[in-house]
């Protein structure tokens, strides 16, 4: 049976003076999302934070496979988290979270 | 593989801590072609320095111009003078008659046009007619849309849309520069093509304006300025007698 809604998983690279959580970074995409295009756009994301890294700074957000180029858009569009310098680089996308840690290797 | 180009990497000009920092960050972010916004009384030696710390880095330096004349006799003078010391040549469009004349002046490469001033965004049909005609591309910054928040970033979104609109229409090339003053304003090629959904630009096109584009434009300009051109087509082989 074909799945309506295929996941895609983004590993992002958090580049940021400060250590942030992981409540901080899912907000700020959240907002990102919000900001952009509205709570229409946001309820059909799908968005979820699988993994979050302190230390390598390393996350891995889910989204539906519609809803990627709106995701991805919305990752690259923060600037700050707590009126902070921030940039939130996608490193890869993958269909699979096991694909995604061989083409990442983090 | 794609090689990808930031025409507008605006490194602070006398702070090289800060120089190195942001031409390694655009290497590894993937870019290979950096162009660099100098001053018009550049000496030689400064843009000496910082070709060499591109080419430390790994990048492909592009020394780069930005006019923003209040006239278009203050264009035509500038241009006059400053064409054939940078490899690229952007201007600034601050009013319709210099927009008119840098878009069908041959000798300008990039059309900007103030972020701030939605009013002042002369890119409409007339312009990309010129432009098109005179090979001058349509240059995004995204640095401002990143910054900008609201109603700001609202109706940037719109400019933007309806002048990639035109500019698809009338075959007018569309360069995506970065125009990054930190570190945190950079992002990486396929980030700024995900951006460009934002005002209806086609991914494949986006990419291609971070590319293909400005390569393009840097690789035409080269040979002009090297030292056998004559016109396009044209150039010479050897001086004097021949064997």
């Amino acid at each position: 049976m074909i799945r309506h809604v295929r996941p895609r998983y983004l590993a992002i690279q958090v580049e940021s003076e400060d250590t942030l959580e992981e409540e901080d970074v899912k907000e700020a995409v959240w907002t990102a999302v919000h900001q952009l295009f509205g709570e229409y756009g946001a309820s059909k994301a799908g968005l979820f934070l699988v993994e979050y890294d302190k230390q390598k700074k390393y996350a891995v957000l889910r989204c539906g496979h519609k809803a990627l180029p709106m995701v991805h858009a919305s990752v690259a569009s923060v600037t700050k988290i707590k009126d902070k310098p921030v940039s939130l680089h996608v490193l890869r996308v993958s269909g699979t979270l096991r694909a995604l840690s061989k083409k990442c290797r983090v | 593989m794609t090689e990808f180009a930031d025409l507008h990497l605006c490194v602070p000009f006398r702070n090289t801590e800060q120089q190195k920092r942001l031409i390694a960050k655009s290497f590894e972010l993937g870019y290979r072609l950096v162009g660099i916004p100098l001053p018009p009384n550049t000496s030689p030696e400064e843009v000496a320095h910082l070709r060499k710390i591109c080419t430390d880095a790994g990048l492909d330096f592009v020394s780069r111009v930005d006019l923003a004349p209040k006239t278009t006799r203050d264009l035509i003078a500038s241009l006059r003078r400053l064409r054939r010391r940078f490899e690229v040549v952007s201007v600034l469009c601050v009013s319709k008659p210099v927009a008119r004349q840098a878009a069908k002046d041959r000798r300008v490469d990039l059309l900007s046009f103030p972020v701030a001033r939605p009013r002042d965004r002369f890119f409409d049909r007339a312009e990309a007619e010129l432009a098109s005609e005179s090979l001058a591309s349509f240059e995004i910054d995204m640095a401002p849309l990143l910054s900008s928040e609201g109603f700001l970033r609202t109706r940037l979104l719109a400019s933007l849309r309806r002048e990639v609109t035109v500019a698809q229409s009338l075959h007018v090339p569309v360069t995506i520069s970065s125009g990054a003053t930190s570190e945190h304003l950079l992002r990486r090629p396929h980030d700024y093509a995900a951006l460009t959904m934002l005002f209806d630009m086609d991914s494949s096109l986006a990419l291609n304006a971070l590319s293909d584009v400005p390569s393009t434009l840097v690789e035409r300009n080269r040979q002009k300025l090297s030292q056998g051109f004559v016109a396009p087509g044209l150039r010479v082989v050897r001086r004097g007698k021949d064997p």
